[in-house]
């Protein structure tokens, strides 16, 4: 079975609901033209299926490994990489400037998706390189920016995030990695730990960005630096010089991702790694926080890509299992005739276009955000992007962990054995509700900053907006309509009172938007979905009226509708726990658990 | 020298094909459509000879209505130099795409035309021989590799009997078989700039030749499904029903 990337859905996605058409009007977006799209669309699939996703399965089984000192890939990716360059995708949504595409991150989301779906360990590599692009762009002088920026557009060059440290994971305010100026560089002493891709054989040269402190830096957040350090130093003429004093010490052994070398990167253990500052002193995490959004966004993207992967594969199998009897089916048949199997399926497919769907509009507001001429528009769609991105992060990846064990289910016993492949989709997507914080960080983040912040502004400018929504569900005729519309009345209520009780509630306590956080944005997550299958729905019937006898549009309102009835109602228990406050959550003392 | 590539846009070959229920042909609503891999073929080949210095100047033509353009947009990217999209209502049959392409060699004077050994949606396997025959030029079919020398080509045929290798003098046709080469995927840059090469737009109409259909399709209907397997108590009921049932021995 290989993947197929979904043309007809995402394209479907991109316009009905995040609106690319309106997205192509902003200045330095103009090739972003419906032809164009499919067009890259459709061959990014066939890279994705032909070249990438086979390598999925011998990346899960070889990993990658530290012999002498070197990171040695999985056999293929080196080849598949410098393909991957060659072709020219690292640079689609990177600045014009630096010979990227400048594409919108938009049509970079539904791509990635297609990384992610046929291999998210290869696909890790060209994501974390994005990362360190733009925090470069943002916050780089002019010179490490000419020095990098075209080598890492191109893909020559591969980027890293060296934050994490042993006592610093959520906590970056702990970082303890020192640098010391050293005439017009600094020099970094310490080690870094969970580093994807933090070396590997398939590139030149690798730009590690790296939070460390100066010696006479703040405690906290506030005496924290960002700084480039290279493999290989490169010299003025820009050809390679010295190897840095940067390496790869170990990798981890891990649950999934194993081609995606996890390493523990030494600094400085014998000279001193050669650094380059990145923005001001001591500021090195709100350089960190300008890619944030994007780095979210594209973990989502992961959930969908996955989710995505599992569902195909599943539905392949379901199709060719025979196992029992079905009510009026002769003989025995393949399992998808069975109701279960296809609630099973139906619930992956329901789920993975919910998030597909999300993650989407939240890539569009992002592009609205950065490039709208008009300010009105751009601020309103920032604050949007900005309360959608935990969600994204969070939702997608926790969805993505449900979509994936189900597509274990399907296989029954196949399932646990490695040999099918379902297994692996489920061990991968393990990491991402982890990384770029946790689920539990982003809830924070949601309640915290999103929500509490602005005293609802921006949450109930959303809920507003689905209460119009609303409206125009119930007007429109229909059985299938109907029971989207009661579902989502209902899951409506339900986040509005859930809002109503953090705004009002959330503060009550020191632990009480800390207890409700996760339930809170499960239910936002849950509600938004449901909000954006019947928002498909009702432009799939647009279609149908109009005299399509596509499938495509039938089937939409058919998923539609089974997420209302069998995803949606979840709301109503999300926001029962979320008005149960700190409950028995803090009452019972830590000696006692 | 000037290659002429002739490309067409099929139901994409991972489509599982559906017959209309009227019996009247295969439904091409609302699937996706490719380029026929056999072009692609054909395509690679002459990107190949222009990399070598054999080939100057890439021509993808193609005979089909307005939506071709993607086929053609998919050889641009591909690095087809230009196009010719020869619009025509009614798909024509091998014989009318033989005589419209057999137009575009007199206009373009291509040094060799390159066809698919067949498209995969019907697969006629005629229009590269009619083309050869209307031109009068020696034709090389089934190719699974070309070398140019001079005013000729080398060619190796598949065929039935084996590897067949001949060699023709230009200009001439060649149709290809898959195994003439591994077509690359276009690069993203190429995409975006395939966008801006230009393509021409004909009417098939403008060229003045018979068009009219010479066949009748009667009936189209999906191959009959396979029946399930039994398993056979012994050899002597394999035996039987080989002799009764299939009527094989
Ligand atoms: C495979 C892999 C790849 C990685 N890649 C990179 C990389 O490239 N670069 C990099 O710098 N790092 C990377 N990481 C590190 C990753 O980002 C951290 O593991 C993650 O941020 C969590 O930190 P931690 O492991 O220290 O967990 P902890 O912070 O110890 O968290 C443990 C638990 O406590 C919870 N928790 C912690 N603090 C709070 C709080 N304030 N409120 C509520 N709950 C809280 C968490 O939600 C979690 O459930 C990677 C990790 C892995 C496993």
């Amino acid at each position: 079975m290989s993947y197929e990337a979904p043309l007809k859905e995402m394209q479907f996605v991109l316009k009905e609901l995040a609106d690319i058409n309106a997205i192509a009007q902003h200045p330095g977006f103009e090739d972003a033209t419906p032809d164009m799209v499919e067009a890259i669309l459709k061959e990014a699939g066939k890279l994705a299926s032909l070249v990438i996703e086979p390598l999925n399965n011998i990346g899960d089984q070889q990993g990658s490994r530290l012999e002498n000192g070197v990171v040695v890939n999985p056999d293929g990716f080196k080849e598949a990489y410098q393909q991957f360059v060659e072709n020219g995708w690292p640079g689609l949504h990177q600045p014009t400037e630096f010979d990227g595409q400048g594409l919108p991150f938009l049509m970079q989301s539904a791509v990635s998706e297609m990384w992610n779906a046929s291999n998210m360990a290869f696909a890790l590599c060209p994501m974390l390189t994005a990362g360190a692009i733009e925090a470069i762009n943002a916050h780089g002088s002019d010179e490490i920016k000419k020095t990098y920026l075209p080598k890492m557009v191109s893909g020559e060059w591969t980027g890293t995030m060296n934050l994490t440290e042993p006592q610093a994971g959520s906590d970056l305010s702990a970082v303890r990695t020192q640098a010391t100026k050293e005439g017009d560089h600094y020099l970094i002493k310490g080690s870094k730990i969970f580093i994807t891709w933090g070396d590997h054989e398939m590139t030149d040269n690798i730009a590690h960005l790296v939070l460390a402190r100066l010696p006479d830096a703040p405690e906290g957040v506030k005496g924290i630096s960002l700084f480039i350090v290279p493999k290989y130093l490169i010299n003025e003429d820009g050809s390679l010089g010295e190897r840095n004093d940067a390496k790869a010490v170990s990798l981890e052994h891990k649950l999934g991702i194993h081609a995606s070398p996890t390493c523990v990167m030494s600094f400085g253990d014998e000279t001193g790694a050669v650094g380059y500052l990145i923005g001001e002193e001591n500021n090195g995490l709100s350089c960190m926080f300008t890619m944030m959004n994007h780095a979210r966004l594209e973990v989502g993207m992961e959930g969908v890509g996955l989710s995505e992967g599992a569902y195909q594969h599943a539905l392949a199998y379901a199709k060719d299992r025979t196992q029992g009897y079905s009510p009026g089916s002769e003989g025995r048949v393949s399992i998808i005739h069975h109701a279960d199997v296809r609630r099973m399926l139906m619930q992956m497919k329901a789920f993975t276009e919910a998030g597909r769907a999300l993650a989407y509009v939240a890539a569009g507001a992002h592009d609205h955000a950065y490039q709208s001429t008009d300010e009105k528009v751009a601020d309103f769609q920032r604050r949007r992007m900005d309360l959608l991105t935990p969600i994204v992060k969070a939702w997608c990846t926790e969805v993505a962990q449900e979509v994936t064990s189900l597509g274990v289910q399907v296989h029954g016993g196949m399932g646990f054995i490695e040999e099918t492949g379902a297994a692996q989709y489920m061990r991968d997507a393990r990491i991402i509700t982890i990384y770029e914080g946790t689920t539990g960080i982003q809830a924070g983040d949601l309640i915290g900053r999103k929500v509490l912040r602005d005293k609802g502004a921006t949450v109930s400018e959303l809920i507003a907006e689905l209460n119009e929504f609303e409206t125009t569900l119930k007007a429109q005729s229909g059985d299938d309509f109907a029971i989207m519309s009661t579902q989502f009345s209902a899951a409506l209520k339900a986040v509005t009172e859930s809002t109503k009780w953090v705004l009002e509630k959330g503060m009550e306590t020191p632990h009480s938007a800390g207890a409700a956080s996760v339930n809170y944005l499960m239910l936002m997550g849950t509600v938004l979905g449901g909000w954006l299958m019947a928002k498909s729905a009702l432009a799939a019937q647009r279609e149908i009226d109009a005299g399509s006898t596509d499938e495509f549009f039938k089937t939409k309102i058919l998923t539609a509708r089974f997420y209302a009835e069998h995803i949606l109602p979840r709301s109503e228990a999300y926001a029962t726990t979320v008005q149960s406050g700190v409950g028995a959550i803090m009452d019972l003392s830590i000696e006692n658990f | 020298m000037k290659v002429l590539v002739a490309v067409k846009r099929v139901v994409d070959y991972n489509v599982r094909i559906r017959v209309k229920s009227d019996g009247s042909g295969v439904d091409t609503d609302n699937v996706v459509m490719s380029m026929n891999p056999f072009d692609e073929n054909g395509l690679e080949e002459a990107l190949r000879m222009k990399q070598a210095g054999v080939a100057t100047e890439i021509v993808a033509v193609t005979v089909g209505t307005e939506q071709s353009q993607d086929t053609l947009r998919s050889a641009l990217a591909m690095g087809a130099d230009r196009a010719i999209l020869i619009n025509a209502e009614e798909a024509p049959e091998p014989l009318g795409i033989a005589k419209l392409l057999s137009k575009v060699v007199e206009q373009e004077q291509p040094q060799v035309v390159i066809l698919g050994k067949q498209a995969i949606d019907d697969d006629s396997n005629q229009t590269g021989q009619m083309l050869a025959a209307l031109l009068n030029w020696p034709q090389g079919t089934f190719a699974s590799k070309a070398e140019f020398e001079g005013d000729s080509v080398n060619l190796t045929r598949e065929t039935d009997a084996g590897l067949e290798t001949i060699k023709i003098n230009l200009p001439a046709i060649i149709t290809t078989d898959l195994r003439l080469n591994e077509p690359r995927l276009p690069k993203l840059p190429d995409i975006m700039k395939a966008k801006k090469k230009p393509i021409d737009m004909v009417e098939a109409a403008s060229f003045g030749v018979d068009l009219t259909p010479r066949l009748e399709v009667v009936s189209v209907s999906a191959p009959e499904a396979r029946k399930p397997g039994v398993i056979v108590a012994n050899a002597a009921e394999l035996i039987d029903k080989l002799k009764n049932e299939a009527g094989v021995l």
